[in-house]
């Protein structure tokens, strides 16, 4: 089969090498929106990579809204007008977000948007939605430090995921010792350097946090898996940090289990790996390692079996795995469409001012508000990975936790707060009672 | 379903059976205690354990060993609590009856790693016993790491009772372990214990040496301390061993990576970005092959990397050829053109993939003989790692012996050194730079089965490793399979060698600023090829 398709597709290549090439790059950037204008429908802009290094993790997203845009039209759309979905691909190249960021707006005048994955991707159509006064709905948890007027932070913030795995690892595995792992890019760096501040202000000394980072895709982790173990034998209970990116997952996991390191010994709490990702690992080896969501497939509750159900019965795939970013964009996609309800009006001005105070029921039993600061309120579990690749939640926080726009850890940004409904102001300053502005 | 049915009415009987007669007679902290696995509660579990280990009873050790292995099933709705065998028959834990099924409502007793440490301790002090030696050795082993006070007795007695050499050993290390952290031992048993377990000599004994506490004699303190500082000396040593075999391990990876480009480019001179997507190919293979012995021959499953292998590169091969037909061999010649259209097809292959098998990772297993690590000294060698050396040593000496003896290999050797000479003797020129082409994705196709054994497999998987592959082909020499070779795995132990000092970021930027000092001074590479075919 295999065989089969990659000869049609050569086959149907034409003698020209350049022309080749071409076709090619075009089949990278081919972008699939179905730009019919129409009155009575509403467009609702899909920005997530569909090829390229993230497609791995984004592709899901984009089938999530599809799917969530689809119920929404069975029920009768909104204010009577259905919704259209506006799908790019943006590649996993980050100038070109901002580039079809652009395009939705502009050209296929979408009433809002839903995508984003990675930060740098965020940051790249940041200043686009500042100038067009658009929308845009980022489901994926991050590194804070950030409170803008046009988007709309549905994943955790780092008080909603690091904090609390730090706190469980702290207080119910009695960890003494600290190693930080990280891919090599902002949302680890910021996270680290958060949590170390946290350790330090929890009594860790220097010596007893390791700082580790990698490249992307980095798939060579012997020597690292090596040190850990290393570090790991000073007598201390020892726990690993992970906020090491999707791809590079897998291999690193395979060393920890072939070198032995087992999650009774050296357990590792991971921020970036949920079940999609471990969809393609042999889970196996890493029972008992962790992760810290606001969302797993296996919470039991009405509203996540229900989901489950719908999900799988629209991929028409019983075996298909739900996730934490997918459960943010069911929050703010519900929260949209309630504050267009209320304003009766998709105007961007009016929705943003909803939008503060507007609540949604969460998959896992609770009911999620979005705060001044464009940010949400979650539970936060600990789940421990199970042979199956789903994961046993072992504790949770008592009840939802408000996420912080600005860290109350680092020393910059511990007086800044982002209120968007009495101040206006994405970074107020409590000290000096200023608005910093986008000057920051 | 009369099967079920009777099984279900031999169930009910036997309940009625134990209600009636047995439960009043067994009630006892036993028997409270595995009721306690049926409450879902870790700490409610912890108590269980304790109580359960340490009552002498003999269903103690199914009870935990089954707990151990997710076998002890426990009925919310009943508070019953299940073991159930490896042979599908179940007793009923509390009591040691047999029951006919367990109930679809029991579930398996959840644990968590504290609980998990707690049960592996536990066992350990049941099976010190056991009459098999390797069991009793592990059970020391696991004593060795908890040295719970509790479990001194049960070493004491079995290391009186031992006969065997390496258990009597174990059960000493494990002896001295629980003496370390005594409180109330002798300072002569304690100094004792710290000579035991400085000759132990590995990490575990580092951390637990350093671990010890300051409120020890001053004697078990210094003897403690320059027993670490041995420890750490000679574990020094051993680290360079270490990074010297990661650095073979990483050299191997690299080369089996570059091996097929070094054919593609190297021999032929053609600029194929699209090598990586052969190798993403290959792993592909693997996963469609696994998924087949999963589904209909699940015994075949150790052997579906030798199933893999050459199916891999047979149709990495044919695409290779293929490739070669319909868009190389108009370009040759033009390197720039070829670039471009490679890194096209690259794109092409990618996305094809993706569409066919989803953008997501797909899960590729470790065959048992391929998992795991066994230490030598004290060094971990993983056997996944292990296998891709010999692998990618037996390849590249296949390959080689192709070149040299084969009459393909003849006349790939000719074409390329004189390629109208090649023709004025007869042979077919084109069909040679086919099968060449063919020949070297085939390989790349194998390397994809060996690194899905290492990697994720997804469509990005060979744009990771393009990049290394050109590394080590500009840097062995263009041309030169030897060349391919000693640049690997120069390039691997020097990437291991510099990652603990800089960092496996900072580590890859100075191999590649090391290399483009090195292309300055010798632009043709560790091997340069000499003489007239280097000018064509």
């Amino acid at each position: 089969m295999l065989n089969k398709s990659t000869h049609d597709i050569a086959a149907s290549f034409s003698r020209r090498g350049v022309l080749a090439a071409t076709a090619g790059l075009m089949l990278g950037l081919a972008s699939i929106s179905g730009a019919k204008a129409a009155d009575d429908t509403i467009k609702v802009g899909v920005l997530h990579s569909l090829s390229g290094t993230m497609a791995i993790s984004e592709t899901t997203l984009k089938d999530t809204i599809l799917f969530l845009i689809d119920e929404q039209n069975k029920k009768g759309g909104v204010n009577g007008k259905k919704l259209e979905a506006v799908v790019v691909d943006p590649a996993s190249d980050w100038p070109r977000f901002a580039e079809k960021a652009r395009e939705l707006i502009t050209k296929d005048k979408v009433a809002v948007v839903f995508g984003c994955w990675t930060s740098v991707s965020r940051k790249s159509v940041l200043p686009v939605f500042k100038e067009l006064n658009s929308i845009l709905f980022y489901p994926v948890q991050y590194e804070g430090e950030e409170s803008e007027r046009n988007v709309f932070y549905t994943g955790a913030a780092p008080n909603q995921q690091a904090i609390p795995a730090v706190d469980y690892l702290m207080k119910d595995e009695k960890v003494k010792r600290w190693v930080l792992a990280g891919t090599d890019y902002v949302y680890p760096r910021t996270t680290n350097k958060i949590l170390e501040a946290y350790l330090k202000s929890k009594g860790v000394a220097q010596e007893d946090i390791m700082i580790n980072y990698t490249p992307f895709g980095h798939s060579d982790w012997q020597t690292i898996v090596a040190d850990i173990k290393k570090f790991g034998s000073a007598g201390k209970k020892t726990a690993v940090v992970s906020t090491i990116n999707g791809d590079a997952n897998v291999p690193f996991y395979k060393e920890l289990g072939n070198q032995g390191i087992k999650a009774k010994d050296i357990p590792v709490v991971a921020f970036s790996v949920g079940e999609e990702e471990l969809a393609g690992i042999d889970a196996k080896p890493l029972v008992g390692h962790l992760a810290a969501w606001n969302y797993f497939q296996s919470i039991k509750s009405p509203e996540n079996e229900k989901f489950i159900k719908a999900w799988q019965a629209y991929t028409k795939n019983p075996k298909r795995v739900t996730n934490d970013p997918m459960e943010a964009h069911v929050i703010g996609f519900d929260m949209w469409v309630k504050a267009v309800e209320k304003v009766k009006s998709t105007d961007a001005d009016k929705v943003i001012d909803a939008l503060p105070g507007i609540e949604a029921k969460n998959l896992t039993g609770g009911t999620s508000k979005m705060l001044p600061n464009h940010h949400i309120t979650k539970p936060v579990f600990i789940g421990e990975i199970k042979a199956n690749g789903q994961f046993d939640v072992v504790w949770k926080t008592p009840g939802l936790v408000a996420g912080d726009a600005w860290s109350k850890e680092l020393e910059g940004s511990k007086d800044l707060v982002g209120d968007w409904v009495g101040k206006k102001c994405g970074n107020f300053n409590t000290k000096t009672n200023k608005c910093l502005g986008s000057g920051s | 379903m009369p099967a079920n049915l009777s099984a279900r009415l031999c169930s009910l009987l036997l309940s009625l059976f134990l209600i009636a007669f047995a439960l009043p007679a067994f009630a006892g902290p036993f028997e409270d205690a595995v009721a306690k696995f049926a409450n879902d509660d870790y700490s409610d579990t912890e108590e269980a354990i304790g109580v359960v280990a340490s009552s002498g009873n003999a269903l103690a050790f199914p009870i935990i060993s089954a707990l151990q292995d997710g076998r002890l099933m426990a009925d919310p709705d009943s508070k019953k609590v299940y073991v159930t065998g490896a042979d599908g028959k179940s007793i009923d834990a509390a009591t040691g009856q047999a029951v006919a099924s367990v109930p679809d409502s029991a579930s398996a007793v959840r644990l968590n790693n504290r609980l998990r440490r707690g049960v592996d301790a536990a066992v350990g002090a049941l099976t010190l016993m056991s009459p098999d030696v390797t069991t009793r050795i592990q059970a020391a082993q696991s004593v060795f790491k908890s040295h719970e006070e509790s479990a001194l007795d049960a070493v004491n007695t079995a290391l009186s009772k031992e006969t065997n050499k390496s258990a009597k050993a174990a059960l000493g290390d494990a002896r001295a372990a629980i003496l370390l952290f005594k409180s109330d031992a002798t300072e002569v048993e304690k100094l004792e214990a710290v000579a035991t377990i400085k000759a132990h000599g590995d990490q575990e004994a580092l951390a637990m040496l350093t671990g010890i506490g300051s409120d020890q004699p001053a004697s078990v303190t210094t003897a403690a301390a320059s027993a670490i500082a041995s420890i750490q000396s000679s574990l020094a040593i051993w680290s360079t061993v270490q990074n010297a075999w990661y650095g073979l391990s990483l050299g191997s990876v690299l080369l089996l990576a570059a091996i097929g480009l070094a054919i593609t480019f190297g021999v032929m001179g053609v600029i194929n970005m699209a090598h990586g997507e052969m190798v993403m190919i290959g792993a592909y293979v693997t996963f469609v092959v696994q998924e087949v012995i999963r589904t209909r021959y699940p015994a075949l499953f150790d052997y579906s990397l030798l199933i893999a292998v050459p199916l891999a590169f047979v149709v990495a091969g044919a695409l290779g050829v293929l490739i070669e037909r319909s868009i190389i061999r108009f370009l040759y010649g033009r390197p720039l053109e070829t670039l471009l259209a490679t890194w096209g097809l690259s794109l092409v292959l990618q996305q094809a993939v993706r569409t066919m098998f989803g953008p997501t990772n797909r899960e590729v297993g470790n065959p048992s003989w391929m998992s795991g690590a066994f230490e030598l000294g004290h060094i971990t060698i993983t056997y996944n790692r292990l296998w891709i050396l010999v692998f990618t040593l037996a390849v590249f000496a296949i390959l080689l012996a192709m070149l040299r003896y084969t009459a393909l290999g003849l006349e790939m050797r000719a074409v390329t050194q004189n390629r109208r000479m090649a023709a004025s003797m007869g042979i077919a020129t084109s069909r040679v730079d086919a099968l060449t082409f063919g020949l070297g994705s085939g390989i790349a196709g194998i390397a994809g089965v060996a690194l899905s054994q290492i990697d994720n497999v997804s469509p990005n998987l060979g744009q990771s490793y393009i990049i290394d592959s050109f590394m080590v082909v500009v840097f062995g020499g263009v041309g030169n399979l030897w060349g391919t070779l000693v640049g690997a795995f120069t390039l691997g132990i020097a990437n291991k060698f510099l990652e603990p000092v800089a960092g496996a970021v900072l580590g890859k930027i100075a191999i590649l600023v090391l290399i483009i000092l090195f292309i300055q001074k010798r632009p043709r590479g560790l091997f340069a090829l000499k003489g007239r075919a280097v000018e064509a």
